[in-house]
Formats: structure tokens, C-alpha cells, sequence
């Protein structure tokens, strides 16, 4: 299987996106506790859109981050392509 | 139902190929106090837990496994090129023998992982309690694994993990004040 | 990064015996993090900003604590002015 090393702006946008996924881990644990804290619920709907757009356009460079229906797939099958998280 | 996503949770560089720390690092990986461990310590323990903390568990849980997915990378890393001399010289023969490179789910010690590291007594208290311990003690751990490398790289992932330990202690501590309410109705704040 | 970790810290002089074979550690310390006195997060807490969160691991700067390694640390005097 061809393993070819990422460009610069892989690492860079992977990056953007660690940074969005983190807060909303942040916020969804915290909203786990806290289920009455309208601003934090307007916070996670707004990152999860941003998110949402920066995953597009990551998918589009680097292929799909999720499989079982949840990203598209070019020809051929691109989930199943290296490399994987702890390869890069 | 898990959807697995292909990227880390956060970035894992190892800058110095110190083939012993992986030794080390393995702790976290199949030890007692070790992500594995606390993955599926948490996931259990939700089937009989009430209901207004088996979210916090289920995520929790499955932050874990991103953490995991880290420290994997990590040991990855480091023995991925290792030779059989290499390996026994960094205190890894015996897992050489029996594993080649693979990893394997055992402690720093090479003992294999064990159901009995984990508990589920099925009272909310008990478990929580558990829980938050088992937080504690993996910060620590951290904080040793730290003070192990001078890998500055290797360090900053590992500080990254010890920081969610302190969160999810403190999440955990929350689910406590939600379980001795005694009303549905009554409010925290 | 240094006041706050050290705030964070806790340390207490173990009994030293006139036999102890090895050089004695005089103080020892062991950490406290933040998470030990909040009971339940408030509302509306200060928030890093989102690339700085991610690296420090938390969200929140009431939460966060930091550590730096020891590594060498015995070897050198305990005025905590080993280099990083």
C-alpha cells in the first residue's frame, strides 16, 4: 500500500480541527454535569457547525475521518487507505 | 455503537528513539491504572448506574479509548524500527520473545491486564468513588512517566493526558453531588 | 507556569535515621491539583482560548494544572532551579 508522506497543510489543518474536536469534549463533559447551562449549549451548537465545515473541507484534501456512512468516499474505497493516526 | 474517527486526539511526537521508554509507557496502556482499563471500567459500570450520569460515563469512557489510541502511538513509535538486541537492550527481551514488536495489553512489569483491575459493585456511590481514584491515580502515573523522559515532545503529549485526568476527577466528583439529590426536581445551581 | 505549579505543590520533611544508607531526601513533594476545591463547576467560568486549550488540556484555567518534569532534578540543589 502506498504510503506517502503528508504536506505541511495536512498537519496544519489536522491541527484546526484537534483544536475545535477538544473544546467539544470539553463542553460535552461539562455539559454532562451542567444540562441547564443555556451559553455552554450555544457555544457546543456553534463550534459543532465551524467543525462541521473544517471536517468538510479536511475530507475533501485528506479523505474520510469516519466510515459506516458518516463521509463520502471517493474512487477507489479511501477509508481503508494508509495512513493511519499513528502512522502520520 | 462506535464510529471509529481516523485521527488522534490530540498530536503525539516522539523526538528521541529512547526505546526503554516505551517499557515504561506501556504502563498506561495495559496497567491497572491504565487507559484500557479505565475505558472499560466506566463503560461497565454505566449499565447500573442512574440515569442521569450514564452520559458523563459513556463519554468519558470513550475518551479514553482516544487516549489509548495515544499511548499506543506512542509505544508504536518507539518500537516500530527496534531490532531484537535493541529491544532486550531497553529492558524488552522478555516481551520480545513472546511478542516480537507487537504490543501487548500488560503493565510496565509485563504483567498481562486483568479483568480484576477493574470493579463494579453496581451501587453509584461505590463506583463513582472508584472512578475518582482511578484519576488520581493515573494523573500520577503521568506525572512519573514525566518525570522519566526529557523527550520535550513526548512530554507535552503526556502532559495533555494528565491535564484530562484532572478534568475527568472533577466531572466524576460532580456526578457525585448529581447522585445524592434526592429529588428529580432539585437543582444544583 | 512556575508560581502556579509550585502553588499546586505540597511537601512535608520525612524522618530521617542516623542509619539511612542512602543520601536522604530532605523534603518531598507531591501535587494538589485544582480539582480538589471545586465541588461542582460554576457557570460561566473564564475560558482559554480554543488553541491554547488544546494544548494545556483543559478549557478552563480554573482547571488547569501544571507539571514539569523531575527528571534530574535530585542530582541538583532543591531551590527548584533545575533547567527546562
Amino acid at each position: 500500500m502506498e504510503t506517502k508522506a503528508y504536506d505541511y497543510t495536512y498537519y496544519e489543518l489536522l491541527e484546526q480541527l484537534q483544536v475545535f474536536d477538544f473544546a467539544l469534549v470539553e463542553l460535552n463533559l461539562y455539559l454532562d454535569t451542567h444540562p441547564n447551562d443555556l451559553q455552554s449549549i450555544q457555544q457546543y451548537n456553534t463550534l459543532t457547525q465551524e467543525r462541521t465545515k473544517l471536517a468538510y473541507q479536511f475530507q475533501q484534501l485528506y479523505g474520510p475521518l469516519q466510515n459506516f456512512g458518516h463521509a463520502y468516499s471517493k474512487f477507489p474505497w479511501e477509508w481503508s487507505k494508509s495512513p493511519w493516526p499513528w502512522q502520520v | 455503537m462506535w464510529i471509529y474517527e481516523k485521527k488522534l486526539q490530540y498530536p503525539v511526537r516522539v523526538n528521541k528513539c529512547d526505546i526503554t521508554m516505551a517499557k515504561y509507557l506501556i504502563e498506561q496502556y495495559g496497567g491497572a491504572d491504565g487507559e484500557l482499563a479505565a475505558a472499560l471500567r466506566y463503560l461497565n459500570q454505566r449499565y447500573s448506574i442512574p440515569d442521569k450520569v450514564i452520559g458523563l460515563l459513556t463519554d468519558i469512557g470513550t475518551e479514553e479509548f482516544a487516549h489509548l489510541e495515544m499511548i499506543a502511538t506512542m509505544v508504536y513509535k518507539l518500537t516500530k524500527d527496534a531490532s531484537a538486541q535493541q529491544m532486550e537492550e531497553a529492558g524488552l527481551g522478555a516481551h520480545y520473545a513472546n511478542h516480537d514488536n507487537a504490543l501487548f495489553y500488560n503493565n510496565a512489569a509485563g504483567v498481562p491486564w486483568t479483568a480484576a483491575y477493574i470493579q463494579a459493585k453496581g451501587d453509584p456511590l461505590a463506583d463513582l468513588y472508584e472512578d475518582i481514584a482511578a484519576e488520581e491515580k493515573a494523573r500520577a502515573t503521568y506525572q512519573w512517566l514525566i518525570d522519566m523522559t526529557d523527550d520535550v515532545d513526548l512530554q507535552d503529549s503526556l502532559k495533555f493526558l494528565r491535564q484530562r485526568e484532572i478534568v475527568h476527577s472533577l466531572r466524576f466528583r460532580e456526578a457525585v453531588e448529581i447522585i445524592k439529590e434526592d429529588r428529580e426536581t432539585k437543582k444544583i445551581f | 507556569m512556575k508560581e502556579l505549579q509550585s502553588s499546586q505543590e505540597r511537601s512535608y520533611t520525612p524522618f530521617i535515621g542516623p542509619f539511612d544508607p542512602c543520601v536522604p531526601v530532605t523534603h518531598k513533594t507531591y501535587v494538589i491539583p485544582p480539582n480538589q476545591y471545586i465541588v461542582f463547576q460554576p457557570l460561566n467560568l473564564p475560558q482559554f482560548p480554543l488553541q491554547e486549550a488544546l494544548k494545556l488540556g483543559t478549557l478552563w484555567p480554573a482547571l488547569y494544572s501544571p507539571y514539569e518534569s523531575r527528571r534530574g532534578r535530585r542530582e541538583q540543589t532543591k531551590d527548584g532551579n533545575e533547567s527546562l
